[in-house]
């Protein structure tokens, strides 16, 4: 891959408006190779139609994001667990 | 955050709680530049308004959307470079030629014109007055922006946890917060292509010896925040790694290339 990518800190505007929390602070396990940490450093390619996140890792797509005319299409099959922040209650 | 946070009706919050961790109910706000001064002859920092900001931590960014009259839009991500005060929030913007977004923002929007935002977004790349330990800050060019936010926050916090700021520079003429950093007495600005008169480091990159003489050592258990295009950032995260600080301490946020 080319060093052409962004963080994951990007995500938080985009997934705010899927999920009820912010999945940046989030910790995601790949699927690929195992590795955790928080969202917010995957690697983050945006020169698509959508986003690309990749585990820092291995390179592995965590998760693909694109908003077209049609819905909102959200693939997360490369990301193993989320872990989320504790309820605040 | 400020006080004036805690003053604001329950009804403008969702029903998440805490400082930074709530954004406004619906995604998209219209926010109306009250103030703007220029940073550099290519930046410059803008002062909005938006009724009901919920405030925000140290940091955090925020996403601004542009409508073109045939609805084309184009949308950014802007750090947030001062910490919340009321209903007022700043981004100090880089001009990239031949962007999208950056061009508006410094050249042509004008007092009493509004945009859109989106935020406060992202809760990592945050500094929380609950921490007590030393910090760096670590900035490549426009990546000074959050941790100004950060450093300005202390400042008007009255916080003690020890601050540096190590700020990678390309030449005098491109530095943002001048004064105001000189006058915090903990910045340290390095250039990379053009150095002061009577300056005694050369021109260069941002070396280990660089991060060893002006930060801080890993057994004080530093957290750092470094900022800047992806190349500065991966070289600092880096050199910090090689240093002996904790990974987990060293919290990063790169510049891609957004397209301004």
């Amino acid at each position: 891959m080319t060093s052409d990518y962004m963080d994951g800190n990007v995500l938080a505007g985009p997934m705010r408006d899927v999920f009820a929390i912010d999945i940046t602070e989030s910790v995601a396990v790949c699927a690929g190779c195992g590795r955790s940490g928080p969202m917010a450093e995957a690697h983050v390619y945006g020169g698509g139609p959508g986003l690309v996140a990749r585990c820092p890792g291995c390179d592995n797509v965590l998760l693909r994001y694109a908003e077209t005319p049609y819905g909102r299409w959200l693939d997360m099959r490369g990301l193993g667990v989320l872990r989320l922040a504790p309820a605040t209650s | 955050m400020d006080d004036s946070e805690a003053d604001r009706p329950p009804a403008r919050r969702t029903a998440e709680q805490g400082p930074g961790r709530h954004v406004l109910g619906t995604p998209w706000h219209d926010a109306r530049l009250v103030d703007s001064r220029r940073e550099t002859a290519s930046a410059r920092t803008l002062r909005f308004e938006l009724p009901g900001w919920p405030g925000h931590l140290a940091g955090q960014h925020v996403d601004v959307r542009l409508t073109a009259d045939d609805g084309y839009t184009a949308q950014r991500s802007y750090s947030l470079s001062a910490p919340a005060d009321g209903d007022a929030l700043e981004l100090t913007v880089q001009l990239v030629p031949d962007g999208e977004v950056s061009p508006y923002l410094v050249e042509d929007i004008k007092p009493g014109d509004s945009i859109e935002i989106r935020g406060p977004l992202g809760g990592w790349f945050v500094w929380r007055q609950t921490q007590a330990e030393p910090v760096l800050l670590v900035g490549g060019g426009s990546g000074v922006a959050p941790l100004m936010a950060m450093l300005r926050a202390r400042a008007r916090l009255g916080a003690t946890a020890p601050f540096r700021l190590v700020y990678s520079a390309r030449t005098p003429a491109d530095v943002y917060y001048a004064d105001e950093l000189r006058e915090s007495g903990n910045a340290t600005v390095l250039y990379t292509r053009a150095a002061p008169a009577g300056s005694s480091r050369p021109p260069r990159r941002i070396s280990a010896d660089d991060l060893a003489s002006l930060g801080w050592p890993a057994e004080q258990s530093p957290t750092c925040y470094v900022c800047g295009p992806t190349p500065f950032v991966e070289n600092v995260a880096n050199l910090l790694i090689e240093a002996g600080h904790d990974p987990a301490r060293v919290r990063t946020e790169r510049f891609g290339p957004s397209g301004g």
